[in-house]
């Protein structure tokens, strides 16, 4: 085998291997740069994604990488197709088994979060293409006895015109595997691009629209017993008795699975365990946090956020520039709890044999899922199996392995294959919630309104500090200032402050748009706080501050293409508005306009969002426009009407009547303008839903001159 | 021991008679196209055709479907109409994460099938019962229309 780096120049760090793949064919083992790998100049070869052509000239993709939705099995695939001269269906994905070598480049775990899986592959998945590609044309070269220079390909072919011959790459792959790496390759011009950047329709439609694609809850396996669950309703409480002869007397019922906090019903079908688990009517005992509240847990965070937190960022001498301004502007934000509601409901599939655990889920994490599963069964992580499956939605849901231990503790009470379902109101109740935030945020200005100080405290749960400690330092996470610290806006003091208030017992994960979501809302609602106090137009005073010309330019074309600053027409009794957002995240430069209308009852009505997104090349427009589409539906969803809330301990919302989801009817139009871009890509799956909430929420000051602190917005009008 | 007519054949179904469709179909048959949601028939997930009308088989026992016709997503494009729309899906690229489009694709199915022409009101009110967390309703409106288009 060969090492080499290719001299395209453009990634020092990235390295390929190359070998004959097991049963024929080419293997193309590629390191993808990760923060590790970037932190160590030396950094050895460990390849953590493959690449196998085979003899029949199919293009086998192995990584990390999975599908939530997000339209990264599409995307992927057309950065190797492209660069690799191959029509898109060539190339066939496989999910990647548990191990530390598929490592996200740039989280430096198995991973799939944070709109990463294009910013890490659009180098090295294009450059082991282009490898490929290269060394398939020499192997050409070397059959015909002639020189590759005179060779072209096209769709899987290796062409020689001038000779009148052509080879299949399948025909090429074993000559291919002798040869030596190529010491150099050369990318295709972005202008001979015909998948990349072009609006590729998804490889994975066709199973997701006639019933045939496998989530996993959709596993079937010989044998297997069904089971669905109850955990203690109070966060923290444990299993007191249950009832096992009512349960048992429910035809199906195999047996009822004691938990420390927790029952199984075990039984042949969902619907037999739904009504034993009813049957069995579990007893609990409630614990320390029988009585905690909502109201409790804000009263805690804005008690512990009037001390200072830890300094997440600093420019100049803030204390000193908030006495120095003309006046200062200050206010409180408030953030609720709020579920990930994924439409797959959490489930996991698992068979305890005595060689080994067999694990059937679908997983954003498949390494720290098989380490969990590997811990409570008491097993080596090698002899856990992880079966990953397309996911019905993550969110960040599917980041956690709550759901998994659970599964793997009941699986050892039970002989044979058990799938665990749980419930809609088992996942409301129990899921890991995006935490409740609080924060207190301030700045002063000059005699024309424009900030010269600004403190900003963000106090809550540190989901970082829990999921990956090394990067919570100092007490700051930086998930949790994402958003805050690096803004578009030139302001010459800042100070902004981390405080890890955690809600006691209610377990906190990361939800869709992380950090940025959060301070979204905060960073954006209090810019348009402080225009309206300076008597500007919200577009105009965001386009004084903003500092770079890419920012500038998404701001501008955002208030051209809503018609920002035309009149607006409100239907009888409804007052209308827009807003505008804008934010610098996940690489992405996004702005959106809102417009609402709000009737006499206060209910709000998105009628239109106008989004511009600069993510630099964009890989697949067609995906980035899907992907603001529904993240932004994703943002006003929360922003207008979820929350979830604690009475007694227990969650008080359980089902979709309860937890309401943005429905047809109140789908707006969203008109989606990608700007054109050569740069690096940036994230798409998650800026959609960031600027969402604080666009919606500025318009609804524009329609009612009421300015929405805390969220949902539902219930914070007031009838003037 | 209930037997039902399922995709155009008769199957017997070994469960007790309250059992919902749903997991009738998914447990008791492994037929795993139709999917669980919510179980109280809030999002739509688990639409089936029950002689023809988009039904919501999570809440529908097995025995109230005794001598009718069951159609489900396994075979809802044996049909003019569900092809149609199955093509129009994938030709706008409607599909994210996928799981509820089963149920949105029957819903839309018995629409077109009562409506060839339905307006945007139509489509709000046959649809709205169908949650996708994802978020495709822009392109789930324009795939209706564009499927509308092809059969005219």
């Amino acid at each position: 085998m060969n090492i080499i780096a290719p001299s395209t120049g453009l990634s020092r760090r990235s390295f390929l291997k190359l070998g004959a793949a097991a049963g024929g064919g080419l293997l193309i083992e590629l390191n993808l740069p990760g923060a590790r790998a970037l932190a160590a100049e030396d950094a050895r070869f460990e390849p953590n994604a493959f690449i196998r052509i085979g003899r029949d000239g199919v293009v086998t993709l192995v990584m990390h990488k999975v599908e939530m939705g997000q339209g990264t099995y599409t995307a992927i695939p057309q950065l190797i197709a492209e660069e690799l001269d191959v029509p898109l269906d060539a190339v066939k994905l496989e999910h990647a088994p548990p191990d530390p070598k598929y490592a996200d480049p740039i989280i430096g775990a198995q991973i799939t979060g944070g709109s990463t899986s294009i910013r890490g592959a659009w180098k090295p998945m294009r450059e082991a293409g282009a490898t490929a590609r290269t060394l398939l044309v020499q192997a050409a070269a070397k059959k015909w006895n002639t020189d590759a220079a005179r060779l072209t390909t096209r769709d899987g072919t290796v062409i020689d015109a001038a000779g009148g011959r052509r080879a299949g790459y399948g025909e090429l792959v074993d000559i291919a595997a002798t040869l030596p790496v190529p010491t150099a390759v050369t990318l295709k011009d972005p202008k001979d691009f015909r998948l990349v950047g072009k609006p590729v329709r998804r490889i994975d439609a066709a199973g997701k629209v006639n019933g045939s694609a496998r989530f996993g809850i959709d596993v079937v396996l010989p044998g297997m017993k069904v089971a669905t669950v109850a955990a203690s309703p109070v966060f923290g409480g444990t299993l007191a008795g249950v009832d096992d002869a009512a349960a048992q007397k429910v035809k199906g019922v195999r047996q009822v699975v004691k938990l420390d906090n927790a029952v199984a019903v075990v039984a042949d079908h969902m619907w037999a365990a739904k009504q034993g688990l009813a049957a069995c009517a579990p007893r609990w005992k409630d614990g320390a946090h029988a009585k905690l509240d909502t109201a409790q847990i804000f009263a805690h965070l804005e008690k512990s956020s009037e001390g200072p937190g830890a300094i997440a960022h600093r420019a100049g001498d803030a204390a000193t520039a908030m006495k120095t301004g003309a006046r200062r502007v200050d206010a409180i934000y408030r953030q609720p709890m709020l579920a990930h509601a994924t439409m797959e409901p959490i489930n996991c599939t698992v068979d305890l044999k005595a060689d080994g655990l067999d694990v059937w889920v679908g997983t954003q994490v498949p390494g720290i899922a098989q380490a969990v599963a590997a811990q409570t069964a008491g097993l080596k992580p090698e002899q856990v199996r992880i079966h990953n499956h397309l996911l019905g939605g993550g969110f960040g849901r599917r980041l956690e392995v709550d759901f998994i231990a659970q599964a793997v503790a009941i699986g050892k009470q039970v002989r044979g294959p058990v799938k665990v379902v749980w419930t809609r109101e088992e996942d409301i109740q129990h899921d890991m919630y995006r935490p409740p935030y609080l924060d207190r945020i301030s700045a002063a200005v000059d005699a024309k309104g424009m900030p010269v100080a600004w403190t900003h405290r963000i106090a809550g749960s540190s989901i970082m500090a829990r999921f990956f400690p090394p990067a919570f330092k100092d007490g700051v996470d930086p998930d949790a200032v994402d958003g805050a610290v690096e803004l578009p806006y030139a302001i010459p003091a800042m100070q902004v402050e981390y405080q890890q208030v955690e809600p006691p017992a209610v377990p906190t994960a990361f939800w869709r748009g992380v950090g940025p979501t959060r301070n979204g809302f905060v960073v954006e609602g209090f810019i348009d706080e402080l225009a309206a106090a300076a008597g500007q137009d919200p577009v105009a005073y965001r386009r004084a501050l903003v500092k770079d010309a890419r920012t500038r330019a998404v701001l501008d074309l955002a208030a051209e293409r809503s018609g920002w600053g035309t009149p607006l027409k409100a239907a009888a009794g409804t007052r209308a508005g827009r807003g505008i957002a804008l934010m610098h995240v996940f690489g992405s430069r996004v702005a959106q306009v809102a417009e609402v209308e709000v009737n006499t009852d206060n209910e709000v009505r998105v009628r239109r969002v106008t989004c511009v997104i600069d993510c630099g090349f964009a890989v697949n427009p067609l995906t980035v426009a899907a992907q603001m589409e529904g993240g932004i539906m994703f943002g006003l969803t929360a922003a207008l009407w979820n929350e979830i809330t604690l009475a007694d301990g227990r969650v008080q919302q359980s089902n979709f009547h309860d937890v309401r989801m943005m429905r047809m009817n109140e789908a707006p139009r969203i008109d989606v303008h990608i700007v054109p871009s050569a740069e690096a890509p940036g994230g798409v799956g998650e800026p959609g839903t960031s600027v969402a909430i604080p666009a919606v929420v500025n318009a609804v000051f524009a329609a009612t001159g009421q300015r929405v602190r805390t969220l949902p917005i539902a219930g914070q009008l007031k009838t003037t | 021991m209930a037997t039902i007519n399922l995709n155009g054949r008769d199957v017997a179904v070994d469960l007790p008679d309250d059992t919902p469709l749903l997991w009738a179909l998914r447990d008791g048959l492994n037929m795993t196209g139709t999917k669980f949601g919510c179980g109280i028939a809030m999002c739509g997930a688990c639409t089936v055709h029950v002689d023809g009308q988009a039904t919501r088989s999570c809440v529908t026992p097995i025995s109230a479907v005794a001598g009718k016709k069951i159609t489900t997503i396994e075979s809802v494009g044996e049909a003019k109409v569900g092809a149609a729309v199955q093509a129009a899906w994938q030709k706008l690229d409607v599909v994210q994460c996928g799981y509820c489009q089963s149920g949105q694709i029957m819903s839309a199915t018995a629409l077109l099938a009562s409506n060839p022409k339905p307006s945007d009101a139509d489509i709000d009110a046959a649809m709205s019962g169908n949650v996708c967390r994802c978020a495709t309703y822009v392109r789930i409106r324009a795939a209706i229309h564009e499927a509308a288009k092809s059969l005219a």
